[in-house]
C-alpha cells in the first residue's frame, strides 16, 4: 500500500482528502489526515460575529462530519516534517511514513511579532478577528462601547483574505449607524499598502467607497509598537495615531512546525511552484492554501481553485507523468460593504480586478467592482456552499482559471 | 507606454512606475530613481539595501519582503524606513531597478 499523508484539515486540506478519497484506488492508497482540533472552523464567518450577524454556532462544525470512511485521521499536533527521510513527528510521539505528502497547514496571527501588541490592552480595548476568541471578544466589548475612535490597523502584508480589513470597516459603518451612534464612532483605516487595496484599479475604486462611508484613509503607515499608556499606535517613523478602540490584524504566518521543518520562507510559508503546486525543494511533497509562498490571495476561494489543479497534477505524478496543470493564481471574492450590500471581485497572477459582469450560469450575474444586494446574496450564500460542496470536495459553477468574459479592461 | 528622462536618456517604465527593462539599470540610474523618491543621496547603508535586493531577485526571480530584508541585510526595520521612507520595500525595489515585490496581495 502507497501512503498519502495530508498534513492540517482546515479548507484546503479536507477539500483534498475528498477529492482524493473519490479517485485514488482503495487498494493501492492508505490516506492519512493530521489536524491538532476537532472542530472545523468557517474563518469568514469570523468578520460577522462582532456585528451579531452569525453566532459561535454559525461557524463550527465538527472534523468528523466531513472526512469519508476509511481514511485513518489522527487527532494531534504535528512537531515537524522530516522531509528528507519522508516521515511526519507528531507531538503524541507518533511517527507517520508517506509516499506522498500535501501539507495545507495555512497561516495564523501573530500578535506577538509587533512590540505592546498583546499585552495588558489585549481583548480589553485591543482585539482581533481573525480567530473566534477575538471576534466573541469583540462582540462583547461592541455591546456596551459609547463610541470614540476606532481604529482599523494591517500590521503588514500578506495577510489572509485582504479584503477582510475593508469589509470590517464597512460593516463597523452600518452598525453603529444602525445603533444610532455613528456620529461618536470615528473610523480610521490604517494601512501599511500605499492604498485602501493592494491593486491599483480596486484600490481606488474602494478607495472611493471609504470616503463615502466617511471612514478615513491612512496609508504608507508600518506599524512599529503599541504604546499601551497612551493608547496610541506608534509607526517605524514616530508617527503616532490614537485610539479608543484598536482591531488589528496582526502579522500572519505559517505554522511553526513549518519553521520547526526548515521549510518556510521568513513567514513560514513554504516556497511552492506557482503553477503546479509542488514543493520547490522536494520531489513528493505538494502544498496548498495558506500555507503556500505563492503571491495570490490566502483565501478559500483560491484554494478551491488550487484543488482542482492540485487534483490533476497529484495524479499526474503519481502514474509517473509530469505534472501539467497550471494554476494561474484566480481569486474570486466577496466584499461585505454593509446595509446589504456586497462588492464582488475576480483577478489572477497577471489580470488585477477589473469592473464589469461576472456570468454564474443559474444564479448570476454579478456585478464586478460594483456595490449591489446581488453580491451581498453571493457572501451569505458562500457560507452554505463552503459547508455543502467546497470542503467536501464536490464541483462549484465556477471555472479554476479566471475567464475575462464580462471584464471591461 | 510611459518613459522618463534621467541622465539625458528615455528610459521604459512597467505600470507600477518601475524600471520595464533591467539591462538599463546601473549605479547612476539608481541614484536619479532615488531622486526621484526624495533621497537626494545614497550612502553606504541604501546600497547595503540595494545590493541585498538585487542579490535575492536574482536568485528568487522576486524582490524580498520588508521581514526578509530585516532578517538578512544587516539593516534593522527602524532603518529601512529611514532610509527608504513609507514603503522600504517597494521603494528600494524601484531603485534597485526591479519590480514591485509581488509579496503583497
Ligand atoms: C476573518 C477572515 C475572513 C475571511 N474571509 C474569507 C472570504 O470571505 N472568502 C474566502 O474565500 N476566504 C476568506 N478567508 C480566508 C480563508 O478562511 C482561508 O484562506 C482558508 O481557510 C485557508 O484554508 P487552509 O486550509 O489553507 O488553512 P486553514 O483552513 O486555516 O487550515 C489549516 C489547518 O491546519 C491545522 N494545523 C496547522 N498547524 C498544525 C499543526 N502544527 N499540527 C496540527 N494541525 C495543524 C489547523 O488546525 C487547521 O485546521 C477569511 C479568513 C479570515 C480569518
Amino acid at each position: 500500500m502507497k501512503k498519502l499523508v495530508i498534513l492540517g484539515a482546515g479548507t484546503a486540506g479536507t477539500m483534498m482528502l475528498n477529492k482524493l478519497h473519490n479517485v485514488l484506488d482503495k487498494n493501492e492508497w492508505q490516506i492519512t489526515i493530521v489536524d491538532q482540533h476537532e472542530t472545523h472552523y468557517y474563518q469568514p464567518g469570523f468578520l460577522f460575529i462582532p456585528f451579531n450577524i452569525y453566532t459561535c454556532k454559525d461557524v463550527i462544525k465538527p472534523k468528523r462530519d466531513f472526512f469519508p470512511t476509511g481514511v485513518n485521521v489522527i487527532n494531534s499536533e504535528i512537531d515537524k516534517i522530516e522531509p528528507k527521510e519522508n516521515r511526519v513527528l507528531l507531538k503524541d510521539g507518533q511517527v507517520v511514513g508517506y509516499d506522498q505528502l500535501i501539507i495545507a497547514t495555512g497561516a495564523k496571527i501573530k500578535p506577538e511579532e509587533t512590540e505592546g501588541l498583546k499585552e495588558e490592552l489585549w481583548y480589553k480595548s485591543i482585539f482581533d478577528f481573525y480567530t473566534v476568541e477575538g471576534a466573541c471578544a469583540l462582540r462583547d466589548f461592541f455591546k456596551n462601547w459609547e463610541g470614540g475612535k476606532l481604529v482599523i490597523n494591517i500590521t503588514e502584508m500578506p495577510i489572509k483574505c485582504p479584503v477582510a480589513p475593508l469589509e470590517f470597516s464597512f460593516l463597523a459603518d452600518w452598525f453603529f449607524t444602525e445603533k444610532g451612534i455613528r456620529d461618536k464612532v470615528d473610523i480610521q483605516f490604517v494601512t501599511p499598502l500605499p492604498g485602501a487595496f493592494t491593486q491599483p484599479k480596486a484600490s481606488a475604486i474602494l478607495g472611493d467607497f471609504l470616503e463615502k462611508k466617511n471612514i478615513k484613509l491612512k496609508t504608507e503607515f508600518g506599524i512599529a509598537r503599541v504604546d499601551a499608556e497612551n493608547k496610541k499606535i506608534v509607526s517605524w517613523e514616530e508617527e503616532e495615531i490614537p485610539f479608543d478602540c484598536l482591531v488589528t490584524i496582526p502579522t500572519n504566518m505559517g505554522d511553526d512546525a513549518i519553521e520547526r521543518s526548515g521549510m518556510g520562507n521568513e513567514f513560514n510559508f513554504i516556497p511552492t511552484d506557482k503553477q503546479t503546486l509542488k514543493a520547490l525543494e522536494y520531489e513528493n511533497i505538494f502544498v496548498i492554501g495558506d500555507a503556500t509562498d505563492l503571491p495570490s490571495s490566502k483565501a478559500g476561494s483560491v484554494a478551491h481553485f488550487q484543488a482542482d489543479i492540485l487534483l490533476e497534477n497529484f495524479l499526474s505524478v503519481v502514474e509517473g507523468r509530469e505534472p501539467n496543470e497550471k494554476f494561474d493564481g484566480h481569486a474570486n471574492c466577496f466584499i461585505e460593504s454593509g446595509f446589504g450590500k456586497g462588492i464582488l471581485i475576480d483577478f489572477n497572477y497577471d489580470t488585477e480586478p477589473l469592473p464589469g459582469k461576472f456570468p454564474l450560469p443559474g444564479v448570476g450575474p454579478f456585478s464586478l467592482l460594483e456595490e449591489t444586494k446581488m453580491n451581498h446574496y453571493g457572501k451569505i450564500m458562500f457560507r452554505w456552499m463552503y459547508w455543502n460542496f467546497l470542503i467536501k470536495g464536490l464541483e462549484l459553477p465556477i471555472e479554476s482559471q479566471m475567464s475575462m468574459a464580462g471584464k471591461r479592461a | 507606454m510611459e518613459t522618463v528622462e534621467l541622465v539625458g536618456k528615455q528610459f521604459e517604465l512597467d505600470d507600477d512606475g518601475h524600471l520595464k527593462n533591467q539591462s538599463d539599470w546601473n549605479e547612476e540610474v539608481a541614484k536619479e530613481f532615488a531622486k526621484l523618491e526624495g533621497i537626494e543621496e545614497l550612502n553606504d547603508r541604501h546600497w547595503i539595501v540595494i545590493n541585498f535586493m538585487r542579490k535575492v531577485y536574482q536568485e528568487k526571480g522576486d524582490a524580498p519582503s520588508i521581514r526578509r530584508l530585516t532578517k538578512e541585510s544587516g539593516v534593522d526595520t527602524k532603518e529601512l524606513y529611514a532610509l527608504f521612507p513609507k514603503g522600504p520595500a517597494k521603494k528600494a525595489a524601484k531603485i534597485a531597478g526591479l519590480p514591485k515585490p509581488k509579496g503583497c496581495i
